[in-house]
């Protein structure tokens, strides 16, 4: 019992990533009907708002401390934060230590400007293309952004460890009334799983309860018809892909804790998220965020000690192998909707 | 001639001189200039070359003539490299049984996804093949090691049975070989300040690309063939004609798997390892992109994509910032560091960068890619001859 709690518990973090990166991918795909391989891209861009975020908070200036000598009798330098001179020492640690938090702030512009400017610049143009060519391109993109995050940033990951207050785990079971230090479970990842239930109720409520969301829905169900009512439907389409280009940028920057941000980062999920998209049902919102945490929970308790003994191996290929077995059983994915790239 | 029509012949011949003629077509520069560096013209490079080709071909029987996008090829290649190896450590060095071994297991591994995959079309159909292929990669990597190797990949040792070949000689690992004809055997030829290398692999792969390049050929232009672009062109339609389109699919998918197991074979047959990295997506992503740069769909795309892609990769990728210095070094201090620093980020490391833009870039404006280049070029010189095109575009790789 404890086991299938821990696994479930553990499996949730990995779904809300799913979830978040497979619900903009489906926002984009039910919307404008492109095949975003560059939206990997879009949540390794998103993790390294953090990455900029905290060099600019932890930007300092040097002096020479004349009070304090080094092993060699020489001043020591000292690096002073510029935060330190504005706010004071304790507002200033505190703030370069939520620095993942702030990043939210920080990266909501960033991302909205990064999406539109991709949508107005690039896949307008392909609207009328074939498929492959959507795929191609945007593939395309995805290893030019890449390569240019690798550029600045280097090959290696960069830790951006979470707020103090968050660090360590806490006993999980004692609060379900399991024995003492037997369901362990980092403070962040909850705090992960929270924040991903937040963002997606709140696309959910968006979309669901605001005129504008309203029009968004109208246009997915029928984009001519809506542009024949007067309304300016590109428009609030491009919005969408800021939306969803935000929505892969925060589940990014939440991220970092627990996976420090390299730049091959968007890929390995990309095509995971692929793959929750097509088990949702391509163009399903809901369909994607269900995918998402099944799947996730489905590797977490395939990488059970007992389950990995009687099939080695099945942790690494669980999420393809429900794919393949959902694909060819019910061809639209779980709650897809008929009609929607039915060939 | 050869059953081809006399255009595709020319197209053939065209082929035949370009890779006979490769090792002093890619060394058009002294070995001691400055522009030494351009030159493509070494054994590893130029097997390179037509192994990628083989691959690519085969991807284009698949992806340019029925147009499903398969973004798991690399899996078949990989099979095949194991295959190879296989045959290697279990009856012995000749290549003949490795490189019928990689092209029988990638044949009958193809039959088994393309059945599956093969029930989808459209975007199903590239992710599911690239379910099956990371399928593959994670198991390779990991359970199946007794197999495969895991990650530090497959290699000979000397302790393998052999049956059929010479034990080891005087304590070493036997090199690959064709009845006796060493794969690594290179004859250097020096002329003036210039050196020539030809290599007896290359020659093999040569020899087996020049006639993989038939094949296809002969493929695009029989019945099948025009069945399968009536697949791409439009298969509801084929479909309400009462025909079954899933046979021919699902030929196209075996033949091209069996070329990239062609290819995986000849990759193990110049160097005799194995590893689960080159069943990873990537490396299907980088046939697509050879594919659609040299123009999907076209017979000589592919090979001239090929080329571009890994005469792109050693080339660009050796010219690093101290190389950048010296060709910028007549230029005033500023404007040198600031040219040096730009194209310091499309150089060395960075040519994954500018792999990305050449790509996006293709995309964008020629769909056809490096062919409709070829054919736009040509458009503007109208009097040219036709067949001037391929050879127009075959050059730009080697510039």
């Amino acid at each position: 019992m404890e086991a299938i709690v821990l696994q479930l518990l553990s499996g949730l973090d990995g779904g809300s990533a799913y979830a978040l990166i497979a619900l903009g991918l489906t926002l984009i795909f039910g919307t404008l009907g492109v095949v975003n391989f560059a939206h990997g891209a879009l949540f390794m861009i998103g993790s390294f708002c953090t990455v900029v975020l905290q060099r600019i908070l932890s930007s300092s200036y040097t002096i020479i401390d004349e009070s304090q000598k080094d092993f060699l009798g020489n001043p020591l330098k000292v690096q002073v934060p510029y935060m330190q001179d504005w706010f004071g020492e304790a507002a200033s640690a505190s703030i370069i230590d939520w620095s993942v938090p702030l990043a939210i702030i920080f990266a909501i512009p960033v991302m909205l400007v990064i999406g539109i400017v991709m949508e107005r610049g690039l896949i307008k143009h392909f609207y009328k293309r074939p498929h492959a060519d959507q795929i191609l391109v945007t593939f395309g993109l995805a290893i030019v952004l890449q390569e240019i995050i690798k550029y600045f940033f280097g090959a290696n990951p960069i830790p951006a460890p979470a707020p103090d207050a968050f660090k360590g785990s806490f006993d999980f079971g004692q609060l379900l009334g399991f024995e003492a230090n037997r369901i362990i479970y980092p403070y962040w990842r909850l705090v992960y799983f929270g924040f991903a239930a937040l963002i997606i109720t709140g696309v959910f409520a968006f979309l669901q309860f605001t005129t504008f969301g309203m029009v968004v829905r109208a246009g997915m169900a029928d984009r001519e018809t809506v542009g024949l009512l007067g309304i300016d439907i590109d428009k609030r389409f491009t919005m969408m892909f800021g939306l969803a280009a935000v929505v892969a940028g925060l589940a990014g920057v939440m991220y970092t804790p627990i996976n420090s941000p390299n730049y091959h980062m968007g890929m390995d999920f990309l095509v995971i998220s692929f793959v929750v998209v097509v088990v949702g049902g391509m163009g399903s919102l809901p369909g994607a965020v269900l995918a998402g945490f099944v799947l996730g929970i489905l590797q977490s308790f395939a990488s059970m000690r007992e389950v990995i003994e009687f099939l080695p191996g099945i942790n690494q290929v669980v999420i393809y192998l429900a794919a393949i077995v959902i694909l060819l059983t019910r061809p639209r994915g779980l709650l897809g909707k008929r009609g929607v790239m039915e060939d | 001639m050869f059953g081809l029509t006399a255009k595709n012949t020319r197209l053939l011949f065209l082929v035949i001189f370009l890779v006979a003629f490769a090792p002093f077509l890619m060394n058009p520069f002294p070995a001691d200039s400055a522009m030494a560096q351009f030159n493509a013209g070494y054994p590893d490079l130029m097997q390179r070359f037509v192994i990628f080709g083989i691959f690519a071909i085969g991807f284009n029987i698949l992806f340019g003539l029925t147009g499903y996008l398969s973004f798991g090829h690399a899996a078949f290649l990989g099979v095949g490299s194991y295959a190879g190896v296989w045959m290697f450590k279990l009856l012995g060095m000749n290549v003949i049984p490795a490189i019928a071994a990689s092209v029988l297991v990638a044949g009958l591994l193809s039959v088994v996804i393309g059945y599956i995959c093969l029930r989808r079309s459209g975007i199903y159909f590239s992710i599911l093949t690239l379910a099956f292929a990371q399928m593959m990669f994670a198991l390779a990597a990991s359970v199946l090691t007794p197999i495969t190797g895991g990650e530090t990949g497959l290699t000979l040792s000397l302790s393998d049975p052999r049956i059929l070949g010479a034990a080891a000689v005087d304590g070493n690992i036997p090199v690959p070989s064709f009845f006796g004809l060493e794969m690594r055997s290179t004859y250097e030829l020096a002329v003036g300040g210039w050196s020539f290398s030809f290599n007896t692999g290359y020659y093999f792969c040569a020899i087996i690309m020049v006639l993989a390049f038939y094949a296809s050929i002969r493929i695009f232009q029989s019945p099948f063939g025009l069945m399968l672009r009536a697949i791409k062109t439009n298969q509801t339609r084929l479909n309400y004609t009462g025909l079954n389109s899933r046979p021919y699919t699902l030929a196209a998918f075996v033949i091209s798997g069996m070329y990239a197991g062609l290819a995986g074979g000849l990759m193990v047959a110049m160097d005799p390892l194995a590893g689960a990295e080159r069943m990873f997506w990537t490396a299907s992503g980088e046939v697509v992109i050879m594919t659609i740069l040299g123009g999907a769909g076209t017979m000589i795309g592919p090979v001239l994509g090929a080329g571009a892609i890994k005469y792109m990769e050693n080339i660009v990728s050796k010219i690093n910032k101290a190389v950048l210095e010296q060709w910028f070094a007549f230029m005033p201090d500023g404007m040198e560091k600031a040219f040096v620093t730009v194209f310091d980020m499309f150089t060395g490391k960075g040519w994954h960068l500018t792999l990305g833009v050449v790509f996006m870039l293709v995309i964008i404006f020629l769909p056809g890619g490096l062919v409709e280049g070829g054919q736009r070029i040509k458009g503007l010189f109208s009097r040219k001859k036709a067949q001037d095109t391929p050879s127009d575009a075959a050059k730009t790789p080697a510039e």
